[in-house]
């Protein structure tokens, strides 16, 4: 990382507030919202399957976003991200079906329900540390994903559960369109309070443990609070992401959320940066988009030249699943980093342009 | 001189190594006391006593009057006590400003969740006071230029010169600093000896430093204990120190005239 920032001559800090803001430009505030006013367009420009894809990136990086804080910010691991997720689609669905919760208040309590699991598979990890807390993970997910299967009167067991949409006074987020605001608005809430939280007390104490724990306890830090503490975060937001799937799927069935999906979610947040709010965005929506653009050229190739040379035929959606893991070998061997590294060298270089080099 | 720190009969053994052996040493308010000694003496243990890092197999470890022997160190930074490390212990990917910052943790009142309210709950407000603070602290040590850098990046020097900033900013009443200016050339060591020296003096902290810089040592010590072995061979003002044939022979290389014997060989090696 860069020790200089590349902030443009003239743009003087007049006071440590105008420092602490979340862009550091003005330029680069009113960019961020001008995006985020396009982004609100799309509902009105694009059909439904881009809708879908904007939709599942939405909640996929709210519950990575969680994962991020527990693996890049705090330098823990999980294996079990998905269970948490899970954990939240049901919990939402049973507040709804069984309490009678409306969806608008489920929503948030279903990711306070996750946290409170969260803290409690979190508590190995104030006394282990790398791969053995790893299978401690392992163990959370494999004992939520037994939880799932066996209690119906929480998830409806091998059945699964209906998932009521959203509403608010009668109005329902039922169509992608709709809710896909829902998304949007509960997608900046998230992403704000994570990136308050990392420029404020316990945000700093989190990244201090994992940078240097011994210093970090000689600061007041306690070690087992924050450990502890990192996880319930998560959870929550891997709750609020399961949620919002939830009741937009209107169905949770108990076999979605795997050790393959908890793995994804670790491809996300490193293939986007670890320790990176912004890269986690990047990172989703790079997995969400590599099996569809995969996809996209696998079926241009059936029936093709290609195709016919080497007679792939049904093997066609095998190249699939592989060059996903190639991409993904690739970009870690050639972008270590992340996506939110390669994002700031383009930044740089559009700044300095046509000065570059 | 009211006693602020008391060392009391403290022994730390690792297996079979006796790193302290029974150590007794009280420190005063507003001393600026060094502990010298040879590598391997124990100094480094001896201040994660204090710290709370190791706890002593026996012995006690007082200050203020409370026994603090078995508190977790976590606690430290409350009651006030502060530490750099002998090496070097930064939050690498932090900013310099920001590892400051989190040295003022246990004097914040936001928690994650008024923390992620930021505007609302006063966190803001918060974080604006105690950077004022902090800003005070860079200007102090001269550290403006590289106030937004990553810490990890800096030189040495430098680095040092952070963790320094981040133990002020506890607020500390005693300050404990491991080999403050190891590796340093000489003009970052007068730099960080003046830095000390204003430390105690201005800002009114009770310094504990352990340092090689004999020159250094005399120079700014109010007084000064010698341990080796494990054991405390001498304490008193850096004359007497100095002066001190046991001394001169652990840490000199010199041959102890009360403790020499014809066969043994000096102790050269071990004061290198
Ligand atoms: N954590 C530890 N485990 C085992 N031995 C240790 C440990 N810490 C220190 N020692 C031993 O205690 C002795 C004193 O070490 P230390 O306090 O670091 O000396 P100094 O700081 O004076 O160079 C050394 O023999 C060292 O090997
Ligand atoms: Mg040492």
């Amino acid at each position: 990382m860069a020790t200089h920032s590349l902030i443009p001559a003239g743009e003087y800090k007049t006071s440590y507030a105008a420092d602490t803001t979340i862009f550091p430009t003005v330029t680069s505030r009113n960019a961020a919202i001008l995006a985020l006013i396009l982004v609100a367009c799309a509902p009105l420009v694009f059909d439904r399957y881009i809708l879908s894809l904007m939709i599942q990136i939405g909640y996929l990086s709210i519950a990575a976003l969680g994962l991020n804080i527990l693996v890049g910010f705090t330098g823990q691991i999980s294996i079990g991200h998905a269970a948490f997720f899970g954990f939240g689609a049901f919990s939402s669905a049973w507040l709804n079906n069984v309490h009678g919760i409306p969806v608008f208040f489920a929503i948030p309590l279903a990711g306070l329900m996750t946290t409170a699991a969260g803290l409690i598979f979190g508590l190995p990890a104030a006394r282990l540390k790398g791969l053995y807390l790893a299978i401690a993970t392992l163990a959370a997910q494999y004992i939520l994903q037994d939880f799932f299967a066996r209690a119906s009167w929480f998830s409806g067991g091998v059945a699964g559960t209906v998932a009521y949409p959203f509403s608010i006074f009668g109005y329902a987020f039922d169509t992608d369109a709709r809710y896909f605001y829902v998304v949007l608005s509960y997608m900046v809430l998230c992403f704000v309070l994570a990136t308050n939280l990392m420029r404020s007390r316990d945000g700093r104490a989190l990244v201090a443990v994992r940078d240097h724990y011994l210093s970090a306890e000689m600061m007041g830090i306690n070690l087992t609070k924050y450990r502890t503490l990192s996880f319930g975060i998560s959870a929550f937001f891997a709750g609020i992401g399961g949620a919002l799937y939830a009741h937009y799927l209107q169905f949770v069935s108990v076999e979605g959320f795997t050790i393959l999906f908890s793995i994804q979610f670790l491809g996300m947040i490193i293939i986007g940066g670890l320790g990176s709010i912004m890269g986690t965005i990047l990172g989703t929506i790079f997995m969400v988009l590599l099996p569809e653009a995969m996809e996209w050229l696998t079926s241009s190739l059936a029936g093709g030249a290609i195709d016919r040379a080497l007679s792939l035929k049904n093997n066609i959606s095998y190249l699939r699943e592989m060059a996903i893991g190639a991409v993904i070998v690739l970009f870690l061997m050639f972008e270590p980093d992340g996506l939110a590294h390669r994002w700031k060298q383009i930044k740089a270089y559009w700044k300095l342009y046509p000065f570059a080099h | 001189m009211a006693g602020l720190l008391e060392i009391r009969n403290v022994s730390l053994r690792f297996g079979g190594v006796r790193a302290l052996s029974n150590v007794s040493l009280a420190v005063g308010k507003g001393e600026l006391f060094s502990v010298i000694g040879p590598n391997g003496a124990g100094k480094t243990s001896l201040v994660n006593c204090i710290s709370g890092r190791y706890r002593p197999t026996e012995g006690h470890v007082v200050y203020k009057g409370q026994d603090i022997t078995r508190r977790p160190p976590a606690d430290r930074a409350r009651i006030g006590i502060g530490r750099t490390f002998q090496n070097l212990a930064l939050f690498q990917h932090m900013s310099v400003l920001d590892n400051i910052m989190v040295g003022r943790h246990h004097l914040l009142a936001n928690n994650f969740i008024t923390g992620s309210l930021y505007w609302l709950t006063g966190a803001r407000a918060e974080e604006l006071t105690h950077r004022r603070r902090v800003e005070e602290i860079i200007d102090f040590l001269d550290l403006q230029p590289v106030r937004k850098a990553q810490a990890g990046t800096l030189s040495y020097g430098l680095r040092k010169r952070v963790e320094l900033a981040r133990a002020m900013a506890i607020e500390p009443e005693l300050i404990l600093l491991d080999e403050p200016m190891a590796g340093m050339n000489l003009e970052e060591k007068e730099d960080m000896a003046r830095y000390i020296v204003d430390l105690n003096e201005e800002f009114g902290m009770t310094v504990i430093m352990i340092e090689h810089d004999m020159g250094v040592v005399m120079d700014i010590s109010s007084r000064v204990a010698v341990l080796d072995f494990g054991k405390k061979i001498a304490e008193g003002v850096p004359g007497e120190v100095m002066a001190n044939a046991h001394v001169r022979a652990a840490y000199l290389g010199e041959v102890d005239p009360v403790l020499a014997d014809p066969d043994d060989v000096p102790l050269a090696e071990a004061g290198a």
